[in-house]
């Protein structure tokens, strides 16, 4: 083990897939020489050149609808949008083609895409460059949609996204590229599912939900719940869609109680269809409703200051978590 | 004037790089001729005030207009007050010219929404997301058509953006709808770090016009009175009934893109010195001084009097109070949900409790 960040265990993952199989390829608006924008393929164009690493017009509707392309054509492209923002401009590719032309198609073709981009705020990027928006890709049957939120699962799952024959929704978080975490010795080969999520602390009190960025902020959270005796479980969904619902499912029973807590907006998102889930699969073992943090209702604020505020936090999460906890369950 | 509908390669041009009158003055002042003077100076000051405050942590983000100067005041000079300007972020000396108060934007860089934005300048707010405004300005001025006002619209993207299905479709439709529509291509060279030759394998941007039976003219976009004459004739040429044109302006982002950037990992010095040359405020300073409208002498001082103009601006921007915490709740929606006002109803009390 040796620990990385985040955006170095990513292009671990993108060189090794593309020395293992010479069908992989990468594209993207500024991700050659530049090394991309948050610089994870930083390195590679000087390795692979422009044949394998290509910077694209700015175009994300073209960029996504050639890679569908280059894919139905038999090769793997890797694609970076700038954000997730800016995907939504490829939105009709991504979900009426990429989602669909195996099912339309009788099976026949399969588009092996894996579409990378960095969604979030935090970093004071203003209304329309600030937003989650994995619950709308989430919502498209035929599209996989992962957030992957430490370095060793950045890179194990991103090898399985390139290996994987369906379009994958990669989506990353913008305050997540220096984060540091252990990965296993480069040479180790090692994948993670698509399709699992992880418990990330074991508790026996609560079950909190999370997924990408937050998964920081709840374990602080759950650090400062145990401090007030309240021994917190917490799960990082990792995988969007499908999701792992019976790793949900036995937390549960385990704990009787959940807290979701995700950065984006409440209404129609992960957090509430997760909660429907458990509802529908777990209701006789639930003690308390479940408890939902999410961001503020609104577009993202532009300034540090009120940004903070529209963002979930710590404190929140920990609020949530006592509001279901009765304080009789604490110290047990 | 006709606008010719073929650019041809060679970009019009009153004012070669040394200031040497090479083309026909435009019908122009020289009372107005001081006046884009002084805006290309108040949009270059404002520029590398930003960045500077941006270092010091009491600016967001910012995208160098240092270079464009020329482009950006010409193309919105001859606009009419009631005429409409849909830009990027690239074109805050445009909004200046167009009046919206200095102030007002200094307080936006701070990362503030301007609960006094002026609307009666008729101009949209930056686009960040990239073409999505040229879309804007073709509807505002199919608006105008509709309704009979005698209103232009003015919409303003960079190289990069042209490369959108957006632009494309926005010159489409301001051909098929014959918009009182200018849309300008501000190329200066660089998209973040993709150069000019890998949006297009087109010699011009202007060229495409004639794919959507679009007339339009390349320019030298750091001769400010070659932008000046062409906006003016496109501008009046749309009101007019005549229908829209595409404009390419060629000049170049001597800074880096934003103060997220650093350009030297991806360009030459030594193109940045050879548009160093060509640099648009000098070239019109000398003109104006070699036509004694300008004195030598009253330079320095025009500039102490802009900076000390920003500098008051920046003062009152800092001045002004922060939008209150709780205020990200106003103008979501016309009115806001019972749901979001038990939202705003928590998020004061959380303020109130834990931060204060
Ligand atoms: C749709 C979209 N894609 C990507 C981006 C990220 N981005 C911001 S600025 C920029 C380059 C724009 O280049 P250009 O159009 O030439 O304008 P300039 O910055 O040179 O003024 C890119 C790719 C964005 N803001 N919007
Ligand atoms: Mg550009």
């Amino acid at each position: 083990m040796r620990t990385i960040t985040y955006r170095d265990a990513l292009r671990e993952a993108i060189r090794e897939e593309m020395l293992r199989d010479e069908r992989v390829f990468i594209l993207g608006e500024d991700i050659a020489g530049y090394g991309g924008t948050y610089a994870v393929s930083k390195g590679l164009f000087e390795e692979f050149g422009e044949k394998r690493v290509r910077d694209t017009p700015l175009a994300e509707e073209v960029i996504t609808g050639a890679a569908i392309g280059a894919a139905l054509g038999g090769l793997r492209p890797i694609l970076e949008l700038m954000t997730v923002n800016f995907s939504l401009l490829a939105s009709d590719q991504i979900i009426n083609s990429a989602a669909k032309f195996h099912y339309m198609f009788g099976g026949q073709p399969q588009i092996p895409l894996v579409i990378r981009m960095p969604g979030g705020g935090g970093a004071q990027r203003g209304a329309q460059h600030s937003q989650m928006l994995e619950t709308m890709y989430a919502h498209v049957p035929g599209l996989k949609v992962v957030t992957p939120a430490t370095p060793y699962d950045v890179k194990g799952m991103l090898k399985s996204a390139v290996r994987d024959p369906n379009p994958v929704l990669f989506i990353e978080h913008e305050l997540l590229y220096n984060i540091k975490g252990d990965v296993p010795d480069e040479g180790v080969e090692y994948t993670v599912p698509l399709d699992r999520g992880e418990v990330k602390r074991a508790g026996q009190h609560i079950t909190i939900i999370t997924f990408s960025r937050m998964l920081h902020v709840t374990m602080q959270a759950a650090e400062d719940l145990a401090k007030e005796g309240i021994d917190a479980e917490v799960i990082d969904l990792r995988c969007i869609r499908p999701i792992d619902i019976d790793l949900l499912v036995d937390s549960v029973k385990k704990t009787n109680r959940v807290v979701i807590a995700e950065e984006g907006w409440k209404y129609y998102g992960t957090g509430q269809g997760l909660a429907a889930l458990i509802y529908e699969f777990a209701f006789d073992y639930l003690d308390a409703p479940i408890q939902h943090v999410h961001g503020a209702d609104v577009p993202m604020p532009y300034s540090k200051s009120l940004e903070r505020l529209a963002m979930p936090n710590k404190d929140a999460i920990v609020k949530a978590a006592k509001a279901i906890v009765p304080a009789v369950l604490a110290h047990t | 004037m006709a606008i010719q509908t073929d650019p041809g390669l060679v970009p019009y041009q009153i004012l070669d790089a040394g200031g040497n009158l090479v083309g026909k003055m435009p019908g122009i002042s020289a009372e107005r001729m001081l006046s884009l003077y002084r805006s290309m100076q108040v949009g270059r000051v404002f520029s590398n005030k930003i960045i500077a405050l941006q270092r010091q942590g009491r600016a967001t983000t910012f995208g160098s207009l240092v270079g464009q100067e020329a482009t950006a005041v010409g193309l919105a000079a001859p606009m009419q007050p009631q005429d409409w300007l849909a830009t990027s972020y690239r074109e805050i000396a445009s909004l200046i010219v167009k009046g919206v108060p200095i102030p007002t934007l200094a307080y936006s860089f701070r990362g503030f929404t301007p609960e006094n934005w002026p609307a009666e300048t008729h101009c949209l707010p930056v686009q960040i997301v990239i073409g999505t405004q040229m879309l804007h300005a073709v509807g505002l001025a199919m608006a105008a058509k509709i309704a009979g006002d005698p209103a232009v619209a003015v919409g303003v993207c960079g190289d990069g953006a042209t490369s959108e299905g957006d632009f494309n479709e926005a010159l489409n439709f301001a051909g098929v709808f014959q918009a009182p529509v200018v849309l300008v291509v501000q190329n200066n060279g660089w998209a973040i770090s993709v150069p000019r030759s890998k949006q297009s394998a087109a010699s011009t941007f202007a060229a495409r016009g004639e794919g959507f039976g679009v007339p339009a003219r390349l320019v030298d976009g750091n001769d400010i009175l070659a932008v000046y004459d062409t906006m003016s004739k496109a501008i009046e040429n749309a009101r007019a009934g005549n229908g829209p044109t595409l404009v390419e302006t060629l000049t170049y982002r001597i800074g880096a893109h934003t103060t997220a950037d650093d350009p030297t990992r991806y360009r030459d010095a030594a193109e940045v010195e050879a548009w160093r040359a060509r640099d648009p405020i000098a070239r019109f300073q000398k003109f104006l001084i070699a036509r004694d409208l300008l004195a030598e002498q009253r330079v320095q001082q025009l500039i102490e009097e802009v900076e000390e103009e920003i500098n008051e601006a920046v003062r009152i921007a800092e001045s002004m109070p922060p939008m209150a915490p709780d205020s990200f709740f106003d103008y979501v929606a016309a009115t806001l949900s019972p749901r979001q006002q038990a939202q705003r109803a928590d998020l004061l009390r959380y303020i109130n409790q834990v931060i204060q």
